[in-house]
């Protein structure tokens, strides 16, 4: 087994009285793609938020390298190698793609010329490069998930954290975005993706952690995680969970 | 490079004014309107680059002013001496401002408020203590010679006001080469983008905001030098406060010349309703108010903003560096 890069260990998030992440301990192994899915509500986006530093964990911590980082300032973490995108894309709507991927680059690129450089690479990498002089407004949803990824990719991290970049995308853009996921991993880029899309996830995880009500109720390679009846009862509610396993035997 | 030639090309003929026109009504009318572009570059600092509109930057201004003409007035001071400490003194109310309000996270209209309320504090406490000469104001002894930053003419004044203009043009263009200025856009963009892209937020704009208070607070020692007078009213009063950021958002927020092109027209158009009204309190009020809403309405990017769509065809395209 690879070695663990991220773990998140015991974590608990209440608003209130609403209990939105629930004891929720999951690890990314170096160099995986580790996915963490589950219905609307079930707390992802909150515990990408704790991760990311955006959000203090109201218990547990998180540990990265074997450094606790639980209370980090987002933009520490940037500088230690963890990149996050947006759920809600967050592009600097009057800048132009090249100037608003340049500002992930300057992390490690004091220059102005070198980062914008760098920028150009890094849209040629994710098939953005036609677009980099128009403004990040004037881009489609398809364009913007793009620019939220090459923002994040522009820091060079060692961890990044995907939030439903495939929300909102076409089934083609679906599979033009996979393969951009897939040599961002096989650069050697740590990922964890949060993701509603199925048919991605079961390509692209190699481990899936499922987060139901703030807890994980199951964790395991895309195959365990099809055939869980918690996870289809999380999904789809507990008769169809039960008609499924009725049907079981005659498949 | 190109938008540096430019930059140098107005500083040229700005400068070769005063072989041309010998008028000290121009002259007088020009320097002030000198004085309000270096002001509203400090502005537009904050306000154009990273997105935090202050409505009280007379609180730089009138520090500046004050801090220059109390050491010559009471400390027997020299004017230039006077002018860094102005100059350190507006940074310093700056960095300390900011540090209060970003610090707690106060953000937008609150920001605004935040700069109001510091900005008629300053002006209140500076109307009743004995140091600012209360109600009286301070008056600078007349002493026309160079080392006490005062001229027999008006021309070296006003290529001093150039200079000053010069400078915070090029700072202004070196912000929006740099890293810095990547980083004050993006947080005026999207601050929490910018936070998970490594840019520690806070700290640039407590940045932003002491650069700010140190230019808008050169203007005032510049205006105090000039004029030889300051008091409550003038150094922490709200029409500075309104030319601050009259002349960026009618010149273009957050370009280089859009501060000094807006104060110009601003200063021009404030003349002319004097003129035209003769005087009549608060009229040229009105007046800046129609065109406030007149350029968001119609140019929201200010006259910078019309000249670079006429001149570029594509408007979606924006021209670079």
């Amino acid at each position: 087994m690879a070695e663990a890069l991220l773990r998140v260990e015991h974590v608990s998030k209440h608003f209130g009285g609403l209990l939105a992440v629930n004891d929720a301990s999951f690890v990314a192994e170096k160099g995986g793609i580790t996915a963490v899915i589950g219905p609307n509500g079930a707390g992802k986006t909150t515990l990408f938020s704790i991760i990311s530093g955006f959000q203090r964990p109201s218990a547990g911590r998180v540990i990265y390298e074997d450094a606790d980082i639980t209370f980090h300032a987002p933009h520490k973490l940037a500088r230690l190698g963890i990149a996050r995108t947006f759920q809600i894309v967050q592009p600097f709507a009057g800048l132009t793609v090249r100037e608003n991927i340049a500002v992930g680059a300057h992390l490690s690129c004091r220059s102005r010329r070198g980062a914008l450089d760098v920028a150009d690479e890094v849209a040629r990498a994710v098939d953005l490069h036609p677009q980099v002089d128009r403004l990040a407004a004037t881009l489609t949803v398809a364009g913007r998930k793009r620019l939220e990824l090459a923002r994040a990719l522009a820091l060079a991290p060692r961890v990044l954290l995907l939030d439903e970049v495939l929300a909102g995308l076409n089934p083609s853009e679906v599979r033009d975005m996979i393969p951009v996921i897939r040599s961002v991993a096989d650069r050697g880029v740590t990922i964890v993706m949060i993701e509603h899309v199925m048919q991605a996830v079961m390509q692209l995880a190699e481990r899936i952690y499922v987060l139901s009500e703030g807890r994980i109720i199951a964790a395991g390679t895309p195959n365990e995680i099809g055939g869980d009846a918690r996870v289809v009862e999380a999904y789809l509610g507990r008769g169809a969970a039960r008609r499924m396993t009725d049907r079981a035997p005659r498949d | 490079m190109r938008s540096l030639a430019l930059i140098g090309a107005v500083l040229a003929l700005l400068a070769a004014v005063p072989a041309v026109v010998t008028s000290n009504v121009v002259l007088n009318f020009l320097v002030f309107a000198l004085l309000i572009a270096v002001v509203g570059q400090g502005w537009n600092i904050l306000g154009g680059y990273g997105g935090q509109y202050s409505f009280g930057h007379a609180v730089f201004f009138g520090t500046g002013a004050y801090v220059t003409a109390i050491l010559q007035a009471r400390y027997g001071v020299n004017a230039w001496l006077g002018l860094c400490a102005g100059i350190a003194g507006g940074a310093l109310v700056g960095a300390g401002i900011g540090v209060l309000g970003f610090r707690a996270g106060i953000k937008g209209p609150y920001f605004a408020l935040l700069t109001l309320a510091f900005a008629e504090v300053f002006r209140i406490i500076s109307s009743v203590s004995p140091i600012t000469g209360a109600g009286v104001g301070t008056l600078l002894k007349l002493d026309l010679r160079p080392e006490a930053f005062q001229f027999q003419s008006r021309v070296p004044f006003y290529w001093i006001a150039v200079g000053f203009v010069g400078v915070s043009l090029f700072i202004a263009h070196a912000i929006e080469n740099s890293r810095f200025g990547a980083y004050l856009m993006a947080v005026r963009e999207n601050e929490d983008a910018a936070r998970a892209l490594g840019v520690d937020a806070t700290r640039v704009k407590l940045a932003a905001m002491t650069l700010s208070g140190a230019m808008t607070a050169a203007a005032g020692c510049l205006y105090v030098q000039y004029f030889l007078f300051v008091d409550a009213g003038i150094a922490y009063g709200p029409w500075i406060s309104i030319e601050a950021l009259l002349a960026p958002i009618v010149g273009g927020v957050g370009t280089v010349l859009g501060p000094l092109l807006g104060a110009v027209v601003v200063r021009a158009f404030g003349e002319a309703t004097k003129l035209v009204t003769g005087d009549a309190p608060g009229l040229d009020l009105v007046i800046y108010g129609v065109v406030l809403v007149a350029v968001v309405a119609f140019a929201p990017r200010g006259i910078a903003g019309l000249l670079s769509r006429w001149m570029s065809a594509p408007p979606v395209e924006r021209q670079r560096g």
